[in-house]
């Protein structure tokens, strides 16, 4: 039988609490999200938005869960991969505990894992990754372009100077009376309008591979707000579809440079904006007619979001590459890649 | 109430360095007003006068954000996601009573975490999309100086 490591994974470091079993580093044995089980039937109760103690309260049934779909036990655990920031403070804390107990009463090595490596793992389960690679990493707290000289290397090129994408979204989704998370709706909703705002896109035409949102938040909250005052009402379809257009055309422009600036073998899209349509087709269409030879992994919709899997995917290179941590491991909520500075 | 009006980005950032250069250890600051009203950008401004070198980035999504390499550390936060509550388990009132300056986002959420001196900011948005207008209102003596101080 060939030889299986299998790796024990856990990810709180904000809503989702969950805890993975992975194979090798490729393959999902189970990958248990607490938001996403059958919560009211069978625990009875949601998990609220921000509460690390409803980390605490799901962790070890998302644990018993986890092994238990996986069909394996402790004793075929080959090591404890966490979660130990970007994040919530007390929310990782909640994982990073719950790991080295588990690392500890089982004589496990602890795996350090950065959430953003997470994500960008998440697209290791649709293929093989190649070096250098460079990723697009989208999310309600992230925006950011990595680059990856070789495996297990990572430096920011570019990243956001104030809101995040997947934040902007949220925020401009308030003012349309759209509940958190709003991703989904507004990219639903774009898909049923059209540009006709034009709002502006900050920083496309900048020599840099920065990043901000700030400003086309405020122009769309200006826009509606004045129609408010004039009493008149603005068809939200092409608002969310002028929006998204600003975003993705953002996006889209400034990996394309930085794939002109960085010759790469492969382009990774993740983090939970790359489960939006808009920008995946984007992309899709820039990648064919701009950069043809270069190959592209979109991380899979299910893996867009926060969740134990991706940490597993992370945490088995971590530890081929013999990343360790000890019993003193603690959460680093401002954990960062390190920034290259480019020109 | 003291009132400032600021025609542009610049001048937000501008009045931010000037109250950052006068805060204090333990000082708490709570903006408040529309999204895209300015707190984010008054608080890059405030962390040029903490001589902070980092970029300032939306703590909306980590709720905290903290800052170390400054005069004084920036603990920027932002309770807009604790609308539902969950601010009690955050340990705030640590960060208040600490060595750095805490500046707080939508703190309606967080109210009752609050100390009794700090100094309120409300920003509104004009007609005019460059324009807001920065009410100030001080709590306790140490504010009352700073606001009659810092601006003019």
């Amino acid at each position: 039988m060939a030889e299986r490591t299998l790796i024990l994974a856990f990810e709180t470091s904000c809503d989702e609490t969950s805890v993975a079993v992975v194979e090798n580093g490729t393959k999902i044995l189970s990958n248990v999200v607490a938001t996403q089980i059958d919560s009211h039937q069978r625990f009875g109760g949601v998990v609220p938005e921000v509460a690390s103690r409803h980390h605490i309260e799901w962790i070890t049934r998302c644990v018993d869960q986890s092994l238990e779909e996986a069909g394996v036990g402790y004793g075929d655990i080959a090591a404890v991969a966490v979660t130990y920031g970007p994040g919530l403070v007390g929310s990782l804390l909640v994982g990073v505990t719950a790991a080295k107990v588990v690392a500890w009463a089982h004589h496990l090595p602890l795996i350090p894992v950065n959430h953003m490596a997470g994500h960008l793992y998440a697209a290791r389960y649709v293929g093989e990754f190649m070096y250098p690679q460079m990723a697009l990493l989208v999310s309600g707290g992230h925006t950011e372009l990595v680059y990856m000289p070789k495996e297990h290397e990572y430096e920011i090129i570019g990243e956001t100077r104030d809101d995040a994408a997947g934040e902007a979204y949220d925020k401009i989704g308030r003012v349309l009376g759209v509940n958190y998370p709003a991703g989904k709706t507004i990219d639903e909703w774009a898909a049923q309008g059209h540009d006709t705002f034009h709002f502006p896109r900050a920083m496309e035409k900048e020599a840099n591979y920065d990043f901000s949102f700030s400003g086309l938040k405020s122009a769309f909250i200006n826009t509606v707000h004045n129609a408010d005052q004039r009493g008149e009402q603005l068809n939200k379809y092409d608002l969310a579809a002028s929006f998204q257009q600003s975003v993705v055309d953002v996006l889209a422009e400034k990996t394309m440079r930085a794939l002109d600036r960085y010759p790469v073998k492969q382009l990774i899209l993740a983090g939970g904006v790359a489960a939006n349509h808009g920008l995946r087709t984007r992309l899709d269409h820039d990648m064919a007619k701009y950069h043809p030879e270069v190959g592209m992994l979109q991380a899979p919709l299910k893996l867009c979001g926060d969740n134990a899997a991706m940490i597993g995917a992370a945490g088995y290179v971590d530890y081929q590459h013999g990343d360790h941590a000890g019993m003193d491991l603690n959460a680093v909520p401002g954990l960062m890649f390190k920034r290259m500075e480019v020109k | 109430m003291k009132k400032k009006t600021l025609s542009s980005r610049d001048a937000t950032i501008a009045l931010g360095e000037r109250i950052g250069r006068q805060l204090v250890a333990g000082d708490v600051l709570v903006l408040d007003g529309d999204l895209g009203a300015g707190k984010t950008t008054f608080t890059k401004g405030l962390a040029k006068g903490l001589d902070i070198p980092d970029l300032i980035k939306s703590p909306t999504f980590t709720i905290i954000r903290e800052y170390q390499d400054g005069r004084l550390p920036l603990y920027h936060m932002d309770a807009y996601r604790l609308e539902s509550g969950g601010a009690e388990d955050l340990g705030l009132e640590e960060y208040f009573d600490s060595d750095g300056v805490s500046v707080v986002e939508w703190a309606e959420f967080v109210e009752d975490e609050l100390p009794d001196d700090f100094l309120a900011i409300h920003f509104k948005r004009t007609d005019d999309e460059g324009t807001r207008i920065l009410e100030f209102e001080p709590h306790g003596t140490h504010f009352t100086k700073l606001v009659e101080d810092v601006v003019a």
